[in-house]
């Protein structure tokens, strides 16, 4: 079937050309142009002479942007980590769940997909500020626990002060952790679901409790679907812009607002494209990992 | 009933104790509306290799992932070694199931898999590596322990599993259609060595299977369920030979089965009247149902004997044929040359067709017979059996 598919090569010419065209285009000659500007060098406020030179990547090398690309890297890894550790329970759950129920906790995941991320964070926003409904939350308690110590004749608590719950690293990967949780998720649960269940009644039958069985079966046998989903959460977290730009404070910028800042306020196209390329090069590093580690228990 | 009509011996099994390992109090299992199990009661003694055997969707399975703690009862309570074992999660109970799919661990090593159970026990190591050591002999599979799964064949990975439950020592060894998976030839070797593996062991089986020929080759009882509800519970040669309903008599081999009316019972004889055959049955026992009630006589095909008969010649009389008591006129049909037997489809003069089995003693017995050859059939009175229900 195969192999007649492609002896046929007007068809598959046909079929294949009106993407490849359109990646050429589209994708791959813009790259090659911010490519050839990362060694460029601004002479005027809109011309850009390619002069071959290494000093933007230099520059991006120095210690004030090592340590974002660094910071971008911690921030990353920490909501991926706090992905899977509040993704893998859920994957779980849904691969258990009754044929209906699962149809409906997929949905349930996938409904933020639906919404805009710029309403999603600034509801978000809504959600975290100092008159927002975490603090409307704690503030209800503490009134009744002031009422109640008022009750039993003890000084009342005064006033309630809000948290301050935004514009802090916090803030950024509470929301970078809500972003991307259905990445993190989806992978996990096909993993999860695809899995024989008789291995897991196996080990209950051969006397591990619930999460021995979780951790010395399910896991090993999830590891594919594990490392996609922390690749998958991984990269498009390394590059967040709008989550760190609006929930962030000035401490918590990471590497893509830095590029956009050089790309418009700064006007320095060479350097953003120098910035752009290494945070690619990083990405390419986290994809070659998890190949590797897939391929070692890769005997089937 | 006469002497001929008492059960006959059971094979010998030595290691059958007396004393009941499972029992099963009332057990009823209902999904929703469904119900699955319907209040059975049964008890397995020790050293039984005991087979539930029944269609699927007979609720044989899920009798037996209650024993493995993977199902709850609805009603009912369900006793292990005397103890109930309703609050015991599966890791807590004293048995080991080998699954259908064998579900070995394809992360670890074949030792590694024998080894799991014992670990969660906190066996010290070098006791798990003598028994895994042991276990792994045991199954014919030494020298395999570095081994992963996936170099293993399918019958292989089945010793695997078994090793792998054995190797805890259990009370009780479930086993869920076990040789289905296999291919033929391998099949028949897995039974007979299952069978000694069980001897050896001393350990009582149970093993659920849909396959009538596995259950009766490997068990020392059957529990034939249909539709949630225990049909009969016996040896395989009471099953075969004795069964209690037309289910189990159709359910467990091939049989010819005649609907008629019981004209007269008495202590040393019986007769039935059928439209399907041309003359009534004669029964040397007796039976226990009232003249004129309807049963079914269920006649099975090798017990048909049948005789050449010339065209036109008179009807043979009872002394003239040497199998006995019941003889009727037919015509071949079809015939099945299976090598070691050949099946034999006959039409008699109702129309009604009946089959028999002749098994090929020499190399020439199957020219004897040819299509549309006219035919008597006869059996001994006390070849069929009479079924109420």
């Amino acid at each position: 079937m195969e192999q007649t598919w492609r002896q046929a090569r007007g068809a598959f010419a046909a079929i294949a050309a009106p993407p490849l065209v359109w990646l050429l285009l589209f994708f791959l000659v813009p790259l090659g142009v911010i490519w050839a500007y990362s060694f460029g060098e601004n002479v005027g406020p809109i011309t850009i002479d390619l002069t071959g030179t290494f000093a933007n990547y230099m520059r991006a090398l120095e210690p004030l942007y090592l340590g974002i690309f660094g910071k971008s890297v911690i921030v990353a890894g920490v909501t991926t980590l706090l992905c899977l550790l509040v993704g893998f329970p859920v994957a779980l759950a849904i691969a258990f769940a009754s044929p209906r129920m699962k149809a409906w906790l997929l949905l349930l995941i996938m409904l933020p997909f639906w919404t805009n991320l710029l309403i999603r964070t600034f509801a978000l926003i809504a959600v975290l500020r100092e008159q927002g409904y975490v603090n409307f939350g704690i503030e209800w308690f503490w009134n009744l626990a002031s009422s109640a110590r008022e009750l039993v004749g003890m000084a009342p608590l005064g006033d309630y002060e809000p948290l301050t719950l935004l514009y802090n690293n916090a803030a950024v990967i509470v929301g970078l952790v809500y972003v991307h949780l259905p990445f993190m998720v989806l992978p996990l649960y096909s993993a999860l679901d695809r899995m024989d269940r008789s291995l897991m009644e196996a080990s209950l039958d051969l006397g591990a409790g619930h999460l021995r069985t979780i951790l010395l079966v399910v896991v090993p046998l999830a590891a594919p679907g594990i490392a996609s989903g922390v690749l998958i959460t991984f990269i498009p977290a390394l590059g967040s812009y709008l989550t760190p730009d609006l929930l962030g404070g000035t401490d918590s910028q990471m590497i893509a607002n830095v590029i956009e800042r050089q790309f418009k306020k700064a006007n320095d196209w060479p350097f953003g494209a120098a910035l752009s390329f290494l945070l690619m090069y990083l990405t390419f590093f986290a994809i070659a990992a998890q190949a590797l580690i897939q391929r070692k228990p890769g005997r089937r | 009933m006469t002497d001929l009509a008492t059960a006959p011996a059971a094979k010998p099994t030595p290691h059958v104790k007396e004393n009941a390992i499972i029992r099963f109090e009332n057990i009823t299992k209902r999904y929703g509306k469904v119900v699955a199990v319907d209040n059975v009661n049964l008890e397995i003694r020790e050293g039984e290799f005991f087979a539930l055997l029944g269609p699927s969707g007979c609720g044989k399975t899920t009798l037996l992932r209650m024993l493995a703690g993977f199902e709850t009862p609805t009603e009912g309570r369900v006793f292990i070694d005397g103890k109930d074992v309703a609050e015991l999660p599966p890791n807590k109970r004293p048995v080991n199931m080998v699954f259908q799919s064998y579900a070995v661990f394809p992360h670890m090593k074949v030792a590694d898999n024998v080894a799991y159970g014992l670990k969660m026990d906190g066996v010290d190591g070098g006791e798990i590596k003598r028994r895994v050591e042991e276990a792994l002999e045991l199954v014919k599979l030494g020298g395999y322990g570095d081994r992963m799964p996936d170099q293993l064949s399918g019958g292989q990975r089945q010793r695997v599993a078994l090793a792998r439950a054995l190797v805890k020592r259990p009370r009780v060894l479930l086993l869920d259609e076990p040789l289905s998976a296999l291919d033929a030839k391998l099949r028949d070797q897995m039974r007979s060595e299952l069978t000694s593996l069980q001897e050896k062991v001393g350990i009582t089986f149970i093993m659920v299977t849909h396959d009538q020929d596995e259950a009766l080759a490997i068990a020392t009882r059957c529990a034939v369920m249909n539709r949630g509800l225990l049909a009969q519970v016996a040896t395989p040669a009471d099953l075969y030979e004795f069964p209690n309903s037309r289910f189990v008599a159709d359910f467990v081999g091939s049989v010819n089965m005649f609907e008629g009316v019981l004209d007269k019972d008495e202590q040393d004889h019986a007769i039935v009247r059928t439209q399907e055959l041309s003359a009534p049955v004669y029964l040397d026992h007796g039976v226990t149902g009232a003249k004129g009630s309807t049963v079914w006589v269920a006649l099975r095909p090798e017990k048909i004997e049948m005789h050449k008969r010339p065209e036109g010649s008179s009807p043979m009389k009872m002394e003239d044929a040497p199998a006995g008591t019941n003889v009727v006129a037919g015509v071949i049909r079809d015939i099945v040359y299976l090598g070691s037997e050949t099946i034999f489809e006959i039409e008699l003069e109702s129309g009604r067709r009946v089959r028999t089995f002749r098994s090929n003693l020499t190399r020439y017995d199957q020219e004897d017979f040819t299509w549309d050859e006219p035919v008597w059939l006869a059996w001994h009175a006390c070849s069929p059996a009479v079924l109420l229900s």
